[in-house]
């Protein structure tokens, strides 16, 4: 009697699930969108979202004119983050330049170059950057701790990193640690993931309403949970789809490496999955129309994006950005997700974050079951 | 399962309520259907038809009041309901990016039907006649097409009940006649069949039906008996089609309605008064006007008219 009944149940969900198969198959622009969001996203954003700075336009004043300065100069040349747009014997027209904003950085260089190079009280080089350009402002430091006058690929920083040796002569100078594609790849899977999911599932539940099959499915002995789990079971599918693809673009396009398990990774991003389709699934119990879902989906988005430490450091967020940020699945996805791909961690040790995400998916759940009873009424 | 006993009781209601925040859509009704009847509900948009369906297939909860379908309570027993009923909801609400045998199958499998499942199904396919539609998706198909999907599918699980909001409004003459035809098929077979309509004709051929106004049934009975029993005597007045006749009528405090139909007036006296015929001739004679009056039965139309309108005094 009982597994009569589950068998009578898993028919329903299952024939929600082909339904809304085969609904997707024949919207060929949502269909599109699945592979063609995280293909255009991924190429955009790999390229565009670059925190290197890089053919900075420059002024020297090379007060010394020695060949030792000539070769610091050329040094500088070398690392790509400078480009010397002018050179100049007056410390006037560098002013000028800089208050004119046609040189961002300035390099001074002092008569007396070579005497301050043998002793370490003063120092070598004066620096100047426009500060008013905030990307700008860490540059001073990244050129300051350059060596100078050593030769490619053997100053102090080229030891210990697994970086080509051709990246080294730029990123050792300046970003040794850090190069954007492999931080923005495993964080774009989860944007990805957050805007589709949420975007498709609230509207995939919203049109039935909208189009009046929610009516004749209330008449039907079709269950709420089993509407709900067979409507979302497609996405599930489609996110893990769209994973993948984000990986191989990464991979191909911007080398980014994938350290830990797959079994780890799919494991995570699954769960990952379902915390945003159960805010997909809320988002639909708010939403009368496709329209409201789609603006509800966004209201959800752009804090998950700014907040989650995709676009800005966490820590440096203040306490209250930081608590919201607590409650989006992205925030814990972010961690867990570079914790996999990046450094290799193994699911207990991103266990935290997981429970997290576990946690969330069973509230909103809850709140979307509750709320869509209401919604029969 | 009961059988098909004429005289058992398809669908109770006891003062059976529903509002929606101050509104109150329907207002105390008490209901009696039996079984393997068309019972039909007669009102004007908006005058609670649709809200009743709703309750009795336990997709909205009574504010006030209870109901029975088979015995059953539509707040407790709602899923035990389900299975045995079949609802054809107002706007066409089968999937259009689907097929006619996706649909069928899809509902199919919602019902848990057992099986020759395609046998079901390709039955259904010509009692409804879309064989031809099999593989064509429902959004390109006409609005007659539509509703007889939408019939097939409501009756693919061999409901007892089929509760049907107004399912003729987007369908043209023929395919009404040929619906109607099948309605009566179905209740020959059984079926208790509720269906609401704001078309007359379609009311009339209802066995039982329940004259519904702003929340209250305010008339009930056969057709038959409702048209004889109405509280209004009623004349048609012809050569009196000028503008200035019908105002002058309907200013009569015992009219209760005037209605133009081509050349001829029909209109609506009140049973009170006995010589409504001779003050209209009085009347017409006064202002100049020659006329023929001539006393006829009373239509559906005239009950309608004449129990909305009687619903109306009885609230001032």
């Amino acid at each position: 009697m009982a597994s009569n009944r589950f068998r009578a149940s898993l028919r329903r969900l299952l024939a929600v699930a082909t339904k809304e198969v085969r609904q997707l198959s024949r919207d060929k622009v949502t269909f599109g969108m699945i592979v063609g969001v995280p293909l255009m996203q991924i190429t955009l954003f790999g390229y565009a979202i670059n925190y290197d700075v890089r053919n900075l336009a420059t002024v020297v004043q090379d007060d010394a004119n020695s060949s030792m300065s000539r070769e610091f100069i050329a040094q500088l040349k070398a690392t790509q983050v400078v480009h010397v747009t002018y050179t100049t014997s007056s410390s006037d027209e560098l002013a000028r330049l800089m208050r004119e904003g046609r040189a961002s950085m300035a390099v001074v260089i002092p008569r007396d170059f070579e005497r301050r190079l043998q002793s370490d009280t003063r120092p070598v080089v004066q620096i100047l950057v426009d500060g008013s350009q905030p990307s700008l402002a860490g540059v001073a430091g990244g050129i300051a701790a350059m060596p100078v006058l050593t030769r490619h690929g053997e100053g102090p920083y080229s030891g210990g990193k697994r970086m080509t040796p051709r990246r080294i002569e730029i990123r050792t100078l300046y970003n040794p640690e850090k190069r954007t594609a492999v931080q923005i790849v495993p964080a774009l899977i989860g944007v990805i993931l957050s805007m589709t999911m949420v975007l498709f599932t609230s509207g995939a539940i919203v049109r039935e309403r909208e189009r009046g099959n929610l009516e004749l499915l209330i008449a039907t002995p079709l269950g709420r949970l089993e509407l709900m789990v067979g409507k979302l079971l497609p996405y599930v599918a489609i996110g893990l789809i769209q994973t993948t693809l984000i990986m191989i673009v990464g991979s191909l396009l911007f080398s980014v490496p994938v350290v830990g398990h797959l079994a780890n990774l799919y494991a995570a991003t699954l769960m990952f999955i379902a915390a945003t389709l159960g805010l997909g699934l809320f988002v639909s119990t708010l939403a009368q129309t496709q329209f409201q879902a789609f603006q509800l989906a966004f209201v959800t988005l752009l804090p998950s994006i700014l907040l989650s430490g995709f676009m800005f450091p966490f820590e440096g967020m203040p306490v209250v950005a930081q608590w919201i940020a607590q409650v989006l699945p992205l925030t814990h996805f972010n961690v867990i997700i570079r914790g996999i791909m990046l450094r290799g961690a193994d699911l207990p040790e991103v266990w935290p974050q997981l429970a997290k995400l576990a946690v969330f998916l069973t509230v909103m759940l809850m709140i979307a079951v509750a709320r869509f009873k209401k919604r029969l009424d | 399962m009961t059988g098909t006993d004429e005289s058992a009781t398809a669908i109770s209601a006891r003062q059976l309520t529903r509002k929606f925040g101050d509104k109150v859509a329907v207002d105390h009704i008490d209901l009696d259907i039996p079984q393997g009847r068309i019972y039909g509900f007669l009102g004007p948009n908006g005058s609670g038809k649709s809200t009743t369906l709703r309750m009795l297939c336990g997709m909205l909860l009574p504010s006030d009041g209870h109901a029975e379908v088979f015995g059953l309570s539509v707040v407790k027993d709602a899923e035990a309901i389900r299975r045995r009923l079949g609802y054809m909801p107002q706007k066409f609400s089968l999937w259009e990016d689907l097929t006619t045998d996706e649909n069928l199958r899809f509902i199919a499998d919602l019902y848990g039907l057992e099986g020759d499942v395609e046998g079901r199904i390709a039955q259904q396919r010509a009692t409804y006649n879309l064989e031809r539609l099999r593989s064509q998706r429902a959004g390109t198909m006409s609005g007659g097409q539509k509703q007889r999907l939408a019939l097939a599918a409501a009756t693919l699980h061999s409901p007892e009940l089929l509760l049907l909001d107004e399912p003729t409004s987007a369908v043209d003459p023929q395919s009404r006649r040929d619906f109607w035809e099948r309605l009566f098929q179905l209740a020959e077979a059984g079926a208790t069949i509720l269906v609401s309509t704001h078309y007359m004709d379609e009311a009339e051929r209802c066995h039982g039906l329940a004259i519904i106004a702003e929340g209250k049934v305010v008339a009930e009975g056969t057709p038959r008996a409702l048209m004889a029993g109405v509280e209004a005597n009623i004349f048609e007045i012809e050569g009196a089609d000028g503008s200035a006749a019908p105002r002058l009528i309907r200013d009569l405090p015992w009219v209760h309605g005037v209605t133009q139909l081509g050349i001829r007036l029909r209109v609506l006296a009140d049973r009170s008064v006995g010589d409504a015929e001779s003050q209209l001739r009085t009347l017409l004679k006064q202002n100049g006007i020659e006329a023929q009056i001539e006393r006829t039965d009373a239509s559906l139309e005239d009950v309608f008219v004449v129990a909305t309108k009687a619903d109306k005094h009885g609230e001032q």
